[in-house]
């Protein structure tokens, strides 16, 4: 077994056998039809088996020491905090847009995502943070007038 | 004549101030994101999708195409200057184009790429005037079985032409059709893998998929390795080309034009496809190969022009049949979606302001192009130092809040975030994200058709194969992925992504 090759080809096999299998399988619970008049379950049956075929495909290529080439295969290093903050922001901001409103809900999500880079200090990211706040209300409120509001409703001081 | 009254029709509502007005902010918008690398076209249509719901549809339209030409220019610009290709089908033009610029030429490398895209913008544009309304007349005759065999054509062919591991990016579309059927069943209504989530009964949205897949993973890539830019600008001199590589450009630019109108039109292939095989061509062609990698304007005209007549015809597809010839076009389908028309063979008859308004404005943009980039090349060149901690912020907001914004829906938030943790440990485990986001979209047709030529045949499968249009189709998906696994081709498809750019 070559073990430059198999990482990213195991990793993304499985990734489709599991997306595979958790299509196909879910798909089971909706009534499956007959190929004449198929049911809501029919298609993605088919395709979530034809998935997980792909990706075992995929995984047994990753175990065949081929001639591949230096440094393929290999995953390389995560950018984990920027991983989790961006994860976070954006959750933050699905979560509290409706709550807190426009303005609090942006301002958090750009101080979590200015975060996400080393090069970034707190003092960088409060700057950031503001600029891309003020910066939104004026495209996405003043300009585009989008309705959502400024400041919601669980905050004390909006009605 | 039809032809010329479609066009003046289409130069009418092109030309209409309001019309232009966004053509301009458009091509600005798009030269900027060609430029800034680690931001391209896909994510920058993306999150201003939801932003075009409130314009007119030709506006919204003209717009999003103004981003996407435009990024071919700005990409060039930031290759020839610091080598630095701001989008990928100008990696090509860096190879002379940066040559020619350190040895004080970069005016005429500029030059040459600027009115080689022009000459090629306005050739496509004909081109997809010509080309058009006969493809639409020939697809209205298309019937479900028809429209599936032309969809799979679609999703395969696309694997074909594009790069890596064809088992990859064969997973990929099939990952992306089944993340398309995601939402309400369109026979029965049935909720399919909605979790009990009532948000997600209207389905994913594409925005998420295309700004996770194409923004957010992208941003994380860049944020594995910060390193700083330095840019170092001169004063270009000399904008002009001598006669001489006047001379030297007409026959690549010529032999562009119609590789890149050809390529363009094919799914998968695109601007990308188009500068790659344009550059070994004229290479293979010229009487001076060896000054080639060494500054040779030929260099620099012919991928320019190829890839600009790509991005024009690869609208054919999508204005004739609906069917994305790549993530951008499917992004385009999104934006006609949003507008309430759904882009097929009757939207040229039904909406002919809107399609020949398009294909005009297009020849509108690559004027104002001409005019906005070479004067303000310097302005251009500056927003590089646009640090990428204070960029890739904003591109995460600006996306977040769009995207709410599209439906109010929160989830399609948090889809965003999904979409990127998926997209950025596929691209790192060496699959392409573009598979995906035209299986995506391209699924719900697929099914659609699949079961409604099924009620029609009454459950005979064979209907695929006997109807002759459909064979046809079906047999050319075929093929195409033979070529893709076939070694030979393979190794030669390689070459021309990869060879060029050693």
């Amino acid at each position: 077994m070559n073990g430059k090759r198999a990482v990213t080809d195991v990793l993304a096999g499985l990734i489709f056998v599991v997306f595979g299998l958790a299509f196909a399988i879910t798909s089971l619970r909706y009534e499956l039809g007959t190929p004449l008049r198929m049911g809501p379950g029919y298609f993605p049956l088919a395709l979530g088996g034809l998935l997980v075929f792909l990706g075992l495909l995929i995984v047994g290529k990753g175990f065949i020491p081929s001639s591949s080439t230096e440094g393929e295969g290999r995953l390389g290093s995560v950018p984990w905090r920027a991983l989790f903050l961006i994860v976070l922001a954006l959750l933050f901001f699905g979560l509290t847009v409706r709550g807190l409103g426009l303005v609090p809900a942006t301002a958090v999500s750009a101080l979590l995502t200015a975060l996400a880079s080393y090069r970034t200090g707190i003092l960088v990211a409060v700057a950031i943070a503001a600029g891309l706040t003020v910066l939104c209300v004026l495209i996405f409120v003043l300009a585009l007038q989008l309705r959502l509001p400024l400041f919601g409703p669980w905050l004390p001081f909006s009605s | 004549m039809e032809l010329l009254d479609n066009l003046a029709l289409g130069l009418g509502t092109a030309l209409q101030p309001q019309n232009v007005l966004y053509c301009l902010v458009g091509v600005v918008l798009g030269t900027a994101v060609g430029v800034l690398p680690g931001i391209g076209p896909t994510a920058t249509i993306a999150m201003l999708l939801p932003i075009t719901f409130s314009l007119e549809p030709v506006a919204a339209l003209i717009m999003l195409a103004g981003i996407y030409y435009g990024a071919q220019y700005g990409g060039s610009t930031t290759a020839i200057l610091i080598n630095l290709p701001g989008e990928s089908s100008a990696a090509v033009t860096a190879i002379d184009g940066h040559e020619m610029a350190l040895k004080g030429r970069a005016g005429p490398a500029l030059a040459a790429a600027a009115l080689g895209s022009f000459f090629a913008g306005t050739v496509a544009t004909v081109a997809l005037a010509v080309f058009a309304p006969p493809l639409a007349r020939a697809a209205l005759r298309f019937g479900p079985a028809e429209y599936f065999s032309l969809v799979v054509l679609g999703l395969l062919a696309s694997i074909a032409l594009a790069r890596g591991s064809t088992l990859k990016a064969l997973a990929m579309i099939v990952l992306g059709v089944l993340l398309g059927t995601v939402g309400q069943d369109i026979y029965t209504g049935t909720p399919r893998f909605v979790f009990g989530v009532r948000e997600l009964y209207g389905g994913l949205n594409f925005v998420s998929v295309a700004v996770g897949m194409f923004g957010v993973a992208e941003i994380l890539r860049n944020l594995e390795d910060e390193r700083t830019r330095t840019v170092v600008v001169e004063r270009v001199k000399n904008l002009w080309p001598t006669r001489e590589d006047l001379r030297r450009m007409v026959a690549p630019v010529l032999r562009a034009t119609g590789l890149g109108s050809a390529l363009g039109v094919l799914p998968g292939g695109g601007h990308v496809l188009a500068a790659f095989a344009s550059y070994s061509v004229e290479k293979r062609l010229s009487k001076r190969p060896e000054e080639f990698g060494h500054g040779a304007i030929e260099g620099v005209a012919g991928p320019e022009s190829a890839n600009n007549a790509a991005a024009q015809t690869s609208f054919i597809p999508l204005l004739t049949l609906g069917l994305p010839a790549h993530p951008v076009m499917a992004l385009m389908i999104g934006a006609f979606i949003i507008q309430g028309i759904t882009p097929g063979p009757d939207v040229i008859t039904e909406q002919p302001e809107l399609v020949w308004g398009l294909i005009a404005s297009m020849w509108v943009g690559n004027v104002l192009l001409v005019m906005l980039n070479l004067p303000l090349i310097g302005v251009w060149v500056r927003m590089l130092t646009i640090p990428y901690h204070i960029l890739f912020p904003a591109i995460i907001v600006f996306a977040a809040i769009g995207t709410f914004s599209l439906g109010l829906n929160p989830w399609h938030v948090y889809a965003i975030a999904f979409f990127g943790i998926l997209g950025y440990v596929l691209i790192k485990c060496g699959c392409e994200p573009a598979p995906l986001l035209l299986g995506f979209v391209l699924g719900p047709l697929l099914e659609e058709n699949l079961r409604r030529a099924l009620i029609i045949s009454r459950g005979n499968p064979t209907v695929f194969v006997t109807r002759p249009i459909s064979a046809a189709l079906l047999a050319v998906a075929v093929g195409a992925v033979a070529l893709a696994v076939l070694p030979a081709i393979r190794r030669r498809r390689e070459v021309v992504f990869q060879d060029e750019l050693s």
